[in-house]
């Protein structure tokens, strides 16, 4: 049996394709068999940041109306055997989804993997419904701004209440707050808000921290998850990310200790 | 038609008692007024019918004459069909009791003309209480009152221990809601009755949303956008910045809502 994930969010543009992509290579690379889902239907978006979009024969949809099968959907990633890739659909749209079609879908994916990562499109409608409703777990992307929070526990209400488990009156969705774009110095400024502010406000258990990177705007245009760029800022961070959800004990970085170290300087040692 | 009536508060002044022993204390008050409670039996009249009364009662006491030998009594004329009242002659009726050697110390029920005779005899008139006494099954028995059954208790406090998001609502039918976390801006939460938030109420909260001005919302931080309690609403616009973080109830006083810190 596989675990599902969702990444949701609400708010658009705060970097839930980067995430979705980011974790499933980096549960790949740790060794799990996982999935990741575009949910996008009509947008089409991971298999750019995944890099495979030449190889998009079928997709979601087709599997969906049993147009093909699993086996003819899934792309095998060329940098590592175990993550697959499930597509969207570019000339369809979210309507071309059906809840039964979803859950046979998941329920095939599950027999197979250990991980399957829904990615969610923005919004609250049909297509992020469908990505979060069988889920087990939701990573809530959210950037430190007060729209994208709000949305975020816009968010975090429909998984409470509209989800499969919350349904069924079983253990309700395990819910993590991933917080994006993350800049300790325009924190400082008060430019935006703070970790603390934002889980003072959404009051949900910190997956991690992503500080705001060229690396990401850059493995998104390579096609490359930015987890592949070690050396990257982001790439660090995500993989932190991934050991934390795997139950690892990891310290969270690029919030206040990188803040000391890296513009400590710049701002005279006054932290 | 003889009842027994198991307490009986009794306004009236004592019936005449067998001669009382004298107070021997001479220093002390010897006249004290004092209430309590004497059971006494209750002679109920059905009709007015003096002979067929005269039968009964003969029959009745017959089966205890010694018992009831002087024996004050309380004549009760409530359960008389009220044409039949009309027709009793009050002093034949008494001599019947007088006959018997029953004592009345009293009337209830009964028509006016009755308690005007019956105070002509000094019998006192009691307060009819007849209600805490369900009439007798005798020749025409009073409708049965049926007591309704104890209302099953049903918890009506919603409690809510997951943090309320925006975008939800809840709403606490017929009664309280506490909520055992934050309340988010967007959210809406609403009760007829008491509203408590044990975390920051930064969404909406209304509480006594039936009309119910006297519900109160309690609160350990508010930030709320909007409170209202029986419709009286405000918003956070005009929210008193010094009450942040800190305990409070939000009531109505003279129609305005009026914020306290507890």
């Amino acid at each position: 049996m596989a675990r599902i994930i969702v990444v949701t969010s609400g708010k658009g543009g705060v970097g839930k394709t980067t995430t979705s992509a980011a974790m499933a290579m980096g549960f790949a690379l740790r060794g799990h068999r996982t999935v990741v889902i575009d949910f996008d239907i009509g947008l089409r978006n991971l298999d750019l940041i995944m890099g495979c979009e030449r190889r998009v024969v079928y997709d979601f949809v087709n599997v969906i109306n049993k147009e093909a099968n699993l086996n003819q959907a899934l792309i095998k990633d060329k940098r590592c055997e175990n993550l697959f890739i499930l597509p969207a659909s570019q000339t369809r749209d979210k309507d071309a989804l059906s809840l039964e079609g979803v859950e046979r879908v998941l329920n095939e994916l599950s027999e197979t993997h250990d991980y399957i990562i829904c990615d969610s499109p923005a919004g609250i409608e049909r297509g992020a419904h469908l990505a979060m409703y069988f889920a087990d777990d939701a990573v809530v992307v959210t950037n430190p701004e007060v729209s994208s929070v709000r949305d975020s526990d816009r968010m975090l209400g429909i998984l409470a209440s509209k989800s499969r488990r919350a349904e069924h009156n079983q253990e309700p969705i395990r819910e993590y707050l991933l917080l994006t774009r993350y800049s300790p110095q325009r924190v400082k400024l008060g430019e935006m808000l703070s970790v603390e502010d934002v889980q003072e406000i959404l009051s949900l258990h910190l997956l991690g921290v992503i500080p705001e990177s060229k690396a990401v705007l850059s493995a998104s245009n390579s096609g490359n998850p930015v987890v592949l760029d070690e050396k990257s800022d982001a790439g660090q961070a995500y993989m932190d990310v991934v050991a934390r959800y795997l139950g690892e004990e990891v310290p969270h970085r690029f919030i206040e200790e990188e803040k000391k170290g890296l513009f400590g300087r710049w701002f005279g040692g006054k932290a | 038609m003889m009842k027994r009536l198991s307490s009986f508060a009794n306004p009236a002044p004592s019936p005449p008692m067998p001669a009382n022993p004298t107070p021997t204390a001479s220093n002390s008050t010897i006249v004290e007024l004092k209430s309590g409670s004497i059971t006494l039996p209750i002679l109920k009249v059905y009709s007015s019918d003096l002979t067929e009364i005269e039968t009964q009662l003969q029959k009745k006491l017959g089966s205890a004459p010694e018992f009831f030998r002087h024996a004050p009594i309380i004549i009760d004329l409530g359960d008389m069909p009220d044409d039949m009242k009309a027709h009793l002659d009050f002093s034949g009726f008494l001599k019947i009791l007088q006959i018997h050697t029953l004592a009345p110390v009293g009337i209830r029920g009964g028509s006016a003309a009755h308690q005007k005779a019956a105070q002509a005899e000094k019998i006192p008139v009691l307060a009819d209480v007849r209600s805490e006494n369900p009439p007798a099954a005798q020749p025409k028995p009073a409708p049965k009152r049926t007591i309704p059954p104890p209302r099953p208790i049903t918890a009506t406090t919603k409690i809510i221990d997951h943090p309320v998001r925006s975008g939800q609502r809840i709403y606490a039918t017929g009664g309280d809601l506490i909520v055992m976390a934050q309340v988010s801006p967007g959210a809406e939460i609403m009760a007829d009755g008491n509203i408590h938030v044990y975390g920051t109420l930064k969404g909406r909260a209304l509480a006594g949303v039936q009309g119910n001005l006297e519900a109160r919302i309690f609160c350990s931080d508010l930030r709320a956008q909007l409170i209202a309690i029986g419709g009286h609403y405000r918003t956070s616009e005009s929210e008193d910045d010094a009450l942040k973080g800190r305990l409070v109830q939000v009531y109505l006083r003279d129609e305005t809502l009026t914020v306290d810190p507890l």
